[in-house]
This record gives C-alpha cells, structure tokens and sequence, in this order.
C-alpha cells in the first residue's frame, strides 16, 4: 500500500527545514503590542482612550509641576512670577512647601530640637531591624528594641532622664520576681505578683524617687508640652505606638474570642464588636472630653496618650479579627497534634499556633496597619495638629489663602510613601516566610 | 492479701481550684468576672464623682429643648425651633443619605475597576492599578478635604452666571448648574400631586412617591412572571420566546402612564439675584464627602472583587468555554455566580467602613449625626457623656442592620457544603 502511494508522489523531501523566524507581528514589541494593547477592537477603543488621556494628563500636568514657584513667599508672588512666564495653564506654587515643610513635618516643636524626633525616628529604625529584617540584622540589637520606647519618649517630650530610667525599673521589678518566684511559685502567680509590685513601684513611689534623683542630680533635655507636637511627627507617633500595642492586644482578644471559657469569650466578643461598630471619630470625641469623666477626679493626663489609648483599643478590636481569621485557618490537626505533644494551652499557642496563625494573617495585620496609620490624621477633628489639620490651618492664613493641590499633593505623597512601602514590605514577609511546595 | 487499694476518695481540696483543669476554667471565669465587675464599677463611681462635682446629674431631657441652630442640608422639615432630638433624627437621615449614595456609587465603579485591573489590556490594566493603589494609600480625611477644596475653589460663583457674557453657563441644555455653593439640578415637581402623609409626628411622605414604587414593584413583579414563564416555555419547547419587549413594557408604559396622570414636570433652577433658585441644590459638602468615600471604598472594592475572581479555578473558565459557552456568558453565569460568594462577605465591611468614614462629615460640614448630636447639640447643652453615648448607639445599631442585612443576602447565595 505504502509503495503505490510512494510511486504516486513526485517528490519527498529528506531534510528537515530550517526553523523560520516567527511572524514579525507576533513577537518584539510590535506582537507585545498586539497581544497586551490591540487584540480586537473593543481593547484598541481602550487604549487609544487611555493613552490619549495619559497624554492630555502629561501634557497639563507637566508644565504645571515645572514651575520655578520655590522661593514665593505668598500666594500672590506665585501668580506674579507665573504670570511673568506667561503659561496656557498656570503653574504650581511650590512657595507653600518650600515655606511649611518643617511645620507640615514638626507641627509647633522647637525649631533647635528638630534633632529630638529625627534622631527618634532613625533609632525607631534601628530598633525595627531585629523584628522586620531579622536575618539581616545581628539579633543582639533586640535589646536596644526593648529600650527604645523609653528612649523615644524621653527623646520627644524631653524633661529629666530620671522618669524613664524609673519607668524601666518597673519592669526589671516584673523580670526579678519572675525569675526568682518561679522555682517557689507558680510561673502565672508569679507574673501576678511581679506586676503588682511594679504597679505599686509606678504609681505610689516612682514619681517621687524620680523627683528627688532630678533634684539631687539634674540631668535632662528641655521638656516640651504636647500640645506643641504635630505634623507627621504627631501621625508617626500616634501611629507607631498604636500598632506596636495593637498586635499583642489583638492577639489576646483573638485568643479570648475563640476561648472555651464562656464568660472571657462573651466579654472579648462584646468588646470587639462594639469597638468595630462605632466610628474611630467617636472614640476620638471619647478620648477628648470623655476619658477624663471616667478616671477618677483630678486625673488630667496628656491628650497625646488619651488619643494613642483610644486608638491602640480601635486598632487591636480589627487586629483581634484578622487574628481570629488566621486561627480559623489552622486546620484542626495542628490543635490535636500540639495537645497530643503533651504541651499545655500557652505552650502551644506559642510553638504551634501562633507562629503558622500569623504568618497565615500577615495581609490582613498589615492592611491594618496601614489603615491606623492612615486614621490617625482623624485627631485633626479633635483640633489636633497632625498634617490635614496644619494644612487647613496653612489654608486660612492670608498669605496662602486659595492654594491646595500643592500642599495636599505633598502631605498625601508622604502619607503614599509610607502605607506603599509597608504593603510591599507584607508582600516581602509572604514570600519570605513561604514554606508551601508549590 | 491485696497490694491493690480502693482509688482514694474525690475529697475536694482547695488547691484543686488552681491545678484541676476541671475547676480551673470556673475559677478563672469567676476571677475574670469580678475584676470586670471591679472595673466597671470603678469606672461609673468615677464617673458619678465627677458629675456630681460638675454639677450635672445625667439625663437625656435636653433632647426635647429647643435646638436652636439651623441645619442647611435636610431631608425633612426642620427649623431653629425644633428639638435637638429632631435635630439628631435629620443628622441620621443625611448619614443614612450619603452612605446609602456611598455604597452605591463605590459598588458600580469598584466592580468596573476590578473586572478593568484584570484586563489583558496592559494599559488598563496599570491605570487601574494606579488608582487602586493612589486612593488606597492616602487617609480617606484627605480626599474629603482635598475634594471640599477642589468644589469651593475652582469652580465658579453664582454671580459668574450673570449677565449676557456671562463666564460661567449651565451644563447639560441649561438644565444644570455647578457653582461653588453646590450644584443645581432639576427637581420632579407634580402638578396633580397627591398630597403627603404625615408619618406619626415625624415627616410626611410623598404619596406620588408611594405611588410610583408600588407601579414599579408591580411592572418588576410581572415582568418576572413572564421570565419565569419564558423559561417554562424554554424547558418544554426548546425555544426561547422572544419576550424583552413585554418585559420592558410592563415596566416603563403604566409608569409613563402614571407620571402624564401626575402631571409630571422638571423644575430647572434659575439665577435670581446673586443665587440660583428652584430646583434641588446639592451643597459642596454633601458632594465632596459622596464623591470621596465612594472613590476611596471603590478603591477597596476593586481590590475584594479582584480577588473574588481570581479565586474562581481556571477549570471552570475553561470547563465554560468546553461547553461552548461565549466568554461574556461565562462571566455572567459561571464565573461571577462564584465569585460573588468570595466578594460578598468583605463587600460587606467595605460598606461598613463607609458608613463609618460619613463620621468625617464633620470636616467639611456636613450635618450627619456626628455634627448635630456629637457636634452642636454637645457643644450648646454641655452634655459629653449622653450625646457620645448616644452617637455610639445610633453608630452601632446602623452597623449592625448593615451587617445583619447583609449576613442575610450572604447565607442566601452562600454554596451549601456537606
């Protein structure tokens, strides 16, 4: 059969072809082109649109932002040297930036301790390394961590070296009664003591110690009043605590709400459900004229630490839920295998559950984040200084009265700044602590 | 003789409260209980100490007094005269406004932006994402005040609208007018109205409006019947009747019918004087708080949209196309029904997030509940603890009939699992 065919064919080729070059249409940037931007005409309507308004966006914008505006000193002086260019479109005014910065920045601090926050803010840093970059950073670095909220403090608000140093005290009472109770108690009585007697220390003798060592030995910073923070410092500040309290808390009130203890369950849901229920301007409006009605008479603590309580309490009802999520992801046999090791509630929630819970809600715990720090320019409402409440406040001035985009252009790139470098760092944890074959 | 003895005997020692697990979870209840108890109670002794020292008693009668203050955006009727209870009850109804507006506006464009984000269109693809990313990494309180500012001062006067040259025209066929004081829209006027009903001691009620949704829920109810009975037909024949016309018409032709008997007419605002009049006027504040939260949500519902359609495998897609069904059915029967049930429970936070961010209001001044009740009535009458407290509560009962509304239509398009 196969020989009839062959004589019926004229010719066979014996080599193979060489391979051709695919169609010019389908690969380099013209087949990229094709593919990603002109593939049917419903897309290229789509492209040819954006790309048009891309263009006129470039086309205003540009000019716009390229306006030599820096040295202004007044709205007005911006529309005289803009008007001296003679621009279709007008032009920035970049005079406003050049002018506020530092006040968009520091809010009212001292202009000769601007050193104060900037060198908080390089130490907070430092202090980071060990806990985000952790194989990167030497792991002795965890103790300065440990003693950087003290020193931040004492950095920002200033005052004498002594209220720190006391405050720390505290909590080496707390260290020495854990370890030398520990052999004749138990660990949890032991806890209860230690911070009992650094709550006794804090409240009833540390003021006064701290008072008499300042008198005996006065060494210390210039102290300034809160009302004098603002701008991202105040943001940074609010924000930073909040979160760093956020997630300890929230941990615990995850580890409440999926309790088997009744009462501790229905008082975590209460509380989580009703902080989530209301606006965090709400609890702003608490934190200014209400906490001081609850605290017992004459208590009158600082705004500041009003706001980052009220705050930390709205930030940990989110993160307890996003905890809760990532618990509820567990499987069920990494519960039965920690119980089946012999390891006891606390013990496997730290070596078993805790660490593959977290990992799994890293997302959701960073977007909270980012959303803390975002809220915190709410305490603007409360006629607190952060960047939007400066920025009205630039806004009334006479000499900057009409300008905007500038100023909400520069404070809301900051804000991009750091919420984008935040969520790009999740994504760097998420990949870093993959351990899935996939 | 027998080494083996009787277990000893379950006598109940104190020590046992700690170290038996079986008491222990008593124990810590009990403990954690009181120390609550503790708390609160320290709380509310502090609080009456501090009253009392303050010399106000607690008490909700301010509710009643007069207000006192005027409110410029309103949904019913309200002067100076009225209570602050009323006062806060208009508060609520413009939080329910623009959150309601919000979810709607955020809804629509976050859908189109998500299903945008996953084109294979490069270009639209990164424009999207620029957005997403763009709203979602500034504080929501910027885009408020940045969009106020953006309304206030770049758009012209009413004043500008005068004159035969004036600077300024009406957009849209005169019709509509976008001034700085807020935009003028065309307003339905019925010159057969029906009158109003009045809702308890409350508002009224239009009942032309009544009217118009009962013709629309009818003309919504038929035209179901006649998909249903289409598709009966389908099932039994095999082919579809063509019914789109009916369908359409049950709906739109005694609604026609309806607003020609109620004499239906547009009121356009006119310039009189140095101010437009007539027709509906939606102030800067109530535009700039719409357009920003809806744009800021929209951002997030992109995001939980994206993620709801990526979650659906590629085997349905392709098992879809398998069965020979075009790409745009594919969406709209297989792959959307799916996805839904992804997107739908943080659908619902995103709404609630919105509904809270209205709290913001106040920035721009715009009278919801936080700027009535949290805001003047507190500052007028003194009273921190009940207005808070009752700002909160009204905060926290929206919150959760969103959640329960919602919850509901989840469980309904949930997928039954084993």
């Amino acid at each position: 059969m196969s020989d009839t065919h062959a004589e019926t064919v004229s010719y066979v080729r014996e080599t193979m072809l060489p391979q051709q070059e695919p169609p010019a249409s389908t690969v380099g940037p013209l087949g990229w082109a094709k593919t990603n931007l002109f593939s049917g005409w419903f897309n290229t309507v789509l492209s040819v649109l954006s790309g048009l308004f891309i263009l006129w966006l470039a086309y205003r914008l540009l000019p716009w932002i390229i306006s030599p505006t820096w040295q202004a000193t007044s709205l007005n002086e911006c529309r005289e040297i803009i008007g001296a260019l003679n621009k279709p479109h007008g032009g920035a005014c970049w005079g406003v930036i050049s002018e506020r910065w530092k006040q968009l920045m520091f809010g009212f601090y001292p202009p000769e301790h601007y050193w104060r926050p900037v060198l908080s803010l390089i130490l907070l840093l430092v202090a980071l390394g060990p806990l985000l970059f952790r194989h990167l950073v030497p792991a002795k670095v965890i103790y300065f961590s440990m003693l950087y909220p003290f020193i931040a403090a004492w950095l920002l608000w200033g005052g004498t070296i002594w209220n720190p140093i006391v405050a720390i005290l505290g909590f080496v009472i707390i260290g020495l009664s854990l370890k030398f109770l520990t052999s004749v108690l138990n660990p949890a009585l032991a806890l209860i003591i230690g911070v009992v007697l650094a709550v006794i220390w804090w409240v009833a003798l540390a003021g006064t110690v701290a008072g008499g060592l300042s008198a005996v030995l006065p060494i210390g910073i210039e102290a300034i009043a809160s009302r004098q923070f603002g701008g991202f410092m105040l943001s940074i500040t609010i924000g930073v605590t909040a979160i760093l309290c956020s997630l300890p808390i929230g941990i615990l009130l995850a580890l409440g709400r999926q309790s088997d203890l009744l009462l501790v369950k229905a008082m975590c849901v209460g509380f989580i459900e009703f902080i989530r229920g209301v606006p965090l301007i709400t609890l702003l409006f608490v934190a200014s004229v209400l906490l001081n009605i609850f605290l017992p008479p004459g208590t009158n603590f600082d705004i500041i630490l009003r706001v980052i309580i009220m705050v930390t309490l709205f930030a940990s009802a989110y993160m307890a839920e996003v905890v809760r999520g990532g618990l509820a992801a567990l499987p069920k046999g990494q519960y039965e295998g920690a119980d089946s090791l012999g390891l006891d509630y606390w013990q496997s929630q730290r070596l078993i559950i805790m660490p593959q819970a977290l990992k799994i809600s890293i997302p959701g715990i960073v977007s909270t984040f980012i959303g803390v720090f975002k809220d915190t320019t709410l305490v603007s409402i409360i006629s607190m200084f952060d960047p939007i409440g400066l920025s009205n406040a630039i806004r009334a001035d006479t000499a900057w009265n009409g300008v905007y985009w500038e100023l909400f252009i520069f404070i809301g790139l900051v804000f991009f700044i750091f919420c984008f470098s935040m969520s790009r760092y999740s994504m760097y944890l998420e990949r870093r602590l993959q351990t899935g074959h996939r | 003789m027998t080494t083996l003895t009787d277990p000893p005997s379950e006598s109940f020692r104190l020590s046992m409260l700690i170290y038996d697990t079986r008491y222990r979870a008593i124990t810590f209840q009990i403990i954690a209980l009181i120390c609550f108890l503790l708390f609160f109670g320290w709380l509310i002794s502090n609080t009456a100490q501090n009253l009392a020292d303050l010399g106000k008693e607690p008490s909700f009668g301010f509710l009643m007094e007069p207000a006192g203050y005027d409110i410029n955006q309103r949904l019913i009727d309200y002067n100076n005269q009225d209570s602050h209870l009323r006062a806060a009850f208009v508060g609520l109804l413009n939080t329910l406004l623009v959150a309601f507006l919000g979810c709607v506006t955020a809804t629509v464009v976050g859908v189109i932006v998500g299903v945008l984000r996953l084109s294979n269109n490069w270009l639209i693809s990164r424009l999207m994402a620029v957005y997403v990313e763009m709203f979602r990494n500034v504080p929501v309180l910027m885009w408020i005040v940045l969009c106020m500012a953006i309304l206030i001062e770049s758009l012209p006067a009413p004043r500008a609208f005068r004159g035969d040259d004036a600077e300024a025209s009406m957009k849209l066929f005169d019709t509509v007018a976008i001034t700085n004081r807020g935009v003028y829209i065309p307003e339905p006027l019925f010159s057969r109205s029906l009158g109003d009903i009045p809702v308890g001691n409350l508002f009224n009620i239009s009942i032309d409006l009544i009217a118009i949704l009962i013709v629309l829920a009818i003309g919504f109810y038929v035209s179901h019947r006649i998909k249903l009975k289409a598709d009966a037909t389908q099932e039994a024949t095999g082919v579809r009747p063509r019914t789109w016309y009916m369908r359409l018409g049950v709906i739109f032709v005694p609604l026609a019918a309806l607003l020609v008997i109620l004499g239906f007419h547009l009121g356009y605002p006119e310039l009189s004087g140095f101010n437009f009049s007539g027709g509906t006027h939606l102030r800067n504040s109530l535009i700039a708080l719409w357009l920003a939260l809806s744009l800021y949500t929209a951002a997030f519902i992109a995001e939980n949209v994206r993620a709801g359609i990526l979650a659906i495998s590629k085997g349905q897609t392709e098992a879809a196309s398998a069965l020979g069904l075009r790409p745009s059915i594919t969406m709209r029967l297989v792959i959307l029904p799916q996805a839904l049930r992804v997107i739908i429970p943080p659908l619902i936070s995103q709404y609630l997030n919105l509904t809270k961010n209205s709290s913001l209001a106040i920035a721009v001044g715009y009278m919801d509940i936080t700027g009535t009740l949290m805001g003047i009535t507190l500052n007028q009458t003194g009273r921190e603890l009940e207005t808070v407290l009752l700002g909160m509560l009204i905060y926290l009962a929206i919150s959760l009939a969103i959640s329960a509304v919602m919850n509901f239509y989840n469980s309904r398009v949930k997928l039954v699992e084993r």
